[in-house]
């Protein structure tokens, strides 16, 4: 087990070395989440919608499709050189090859979530200083889930011709019941209410993460053998 | 498709559904004709869901056998599922707009309707971009196990979001609350559409058996 879990850090190691040195998808990514934000505001009529109002879709959609963008490259560079070939031949088990995986995408979708949130606070003037830690929870369980299920179908997409189309149509289904109780636990928390009138919704988060995690983890190994 | 003695039946069926819902089944009192369109819109819906529960059952027997029939099995399935899901997707709204006021709403129901629909379309989707059979039939049946798992998360987020569907009158804990002329209708209707599915799924699988009898015999001339 300690075995396992070492092996999983050394894939998302190597995945977050690679990113960290190319650093090409990350500010990619946060580029668009930012343009994203940017563009909301233009979509927005301000005397008729309040900025709490609008602050979860505009956070919620953004990190669907930013997090659709980083998970897409994430199985996009083994595919180069067959670099996945080496991966599948190391003495690695594929469940700690997901987990690595899945790990440094999460690492990757948090730290674009760690610089849009406070994007969205400062150019939509709302100050988050008493709900950060329970935002932070709603983020975190989400993105656990969105990570999931994105790696397992970054995995399979990369193998289709159509990969680029195939990944959000195949994730976005998996997507709604996350965004549904993070936008709603997030529109919660902004509108002032307290913790507890959110906390039905984190549990569904919460049960989303375990039940998909192990599913994916255990779907894995199906969609590398040849 | 030639006609089997149980597409036959599953037809005649469907027939004596529609007659029977539209001259020897009462108009309801308040919805009056348009309520008529129930006898196609549940059974459809009963059909939409078993065919997805069975494409994931299919799928999760299919990573365990290995066998070549059932990715097939899941595969007719999800077709013929996805038709029915279409036709959930479109009497509903017909009635809906007559009833409610509004063809769509975001419901739970319809909600979760919808995106059976759109698990049903990516799983197609899926199955046309892989050439690779073994690899098709591993990859779909990662995602028909994943659809199947989902369901019942869509279902609880937006049951919480909303709903204004009505209740269940026949699938309930209690006895049906329907006249008793209607619930025959009905449970005549369920009957025959759950023939029809089976009808279309052998015919559906067939046709997959032959066209890769036919791809096979193309591979070994070339």
């Amino acid at each position: 087990m300690n075995n396992f879990l070492g092996d999983a850090l050394l894939i998302a190691r190597k995945d977050l070395a690679i990113e960290f040195r190319t650093r090409s998808a990350f500010l990619s990514v946060l580029v668009f989440a930012l343009l994203g934000i940017v563009i909301f505001y233009f979509a927005w009529d301000s005397t008729a919608v309040s900025a709490a109002d609008l602050a979860p879709g505009v956070l919620w959609v953004i990190f669907t499709f930013s997090g659709l963008l980083g998970l897409h490259r994430s199985f996009g560079v083994e595919q180069e050189e067959g670099a996945i070939d080496g991966l599948l031949a190391s003495p690695v088990s594929r469940e700690a090859i997901f987990l690595g995986k899945a790990g440094a995408n999460l690492i990757f979708v948090l730290a674009v979530q760690a610089i849009a949130i406070p994007a969205v606070s400062l150019f939509y003037n709302l100050p988050l200083g008493g709900i950060a830690l329970p935002l932070s929870a709603i983020a975190i369980l989400a993105a656990i889930g969105l990570v999931a299920v994105g790696t397992l179908f970054s995995s399979m997409a990369a193998n289709t011709r159509l990969s680029e189309l195939l990944l959000p149509m195949l994730s976005l289904p998996f997507f709604v019941p996350i965004v549904i109780p993070a936008a709603q636990a997030t529109a919660k928390l902004l509108s002032g209410r307290p913790v507890g009138e959110a906390m039905s919704w984190l549990r569904l988060l919460l049960a989303f993460d375990l039940v998909f995690v192990a599913a994916c983890m255990l779907a894995y190994p199906f969609t590398l053998e040849e | 498709m030639k006609p089997t003695p149980l597409s036959i039946a599953a037809a005649a069926g469907v027939a004596l559904t529609y007659v029977r819902a539209i001259y020897f089944t009462p108009t309801e009192a308040v919805q009056g004709p348009a309520q008529k369109i129930f006898y196609v819109h549940a059974p459809s819906a009963w059909v939409a869901f078993l065919a997805f529960f069975l494409v994931g059952l299919a799928s999760a027997l299919y990573l365990w056998l290995r066998e070549e029939r059932l990715d097939r099995i899941a595969e007719a399935s999800a077709e013929v599922g996805l038709v029915f899901t279409t036709v959930v997707l479109i009497t509903g709204p017909l009635w809906g707009k007559p009833i409610w006021g509004t063809y769509w709403t975001w419901d739970a129901r319809l909600t979760l309707t919808l995106f059976l629909w759109f698990i049903y379309v990516a799983y197609m989707v899926l199955r046309g971009a892989i050439d690779d059979r073994d690899m098709r039939a591993r990859f779909s049946a990662v995602l028909g196990i994943l659809g199947a798992l989902l369901i019942p998360f869509i279902h609880l987020s937006v049951y919480l979001f909303r709903t204004m569907h009505p209740r269940p009158i026949l699938m309930k804990p209690s006895a049906p609350s329907l006249p008793g002329e209607m619930l025959t209708t009905i449970l005549i209707a369920f009957a025959a559409f759950t023939l029809l599915y089976v009808a279309l799924l052998r015919a559906r699988y067939r046709y997959a058996v032959e066209r890769d009898a036919a791809r096979l015999s193309e591979s070994r001339h070339a």
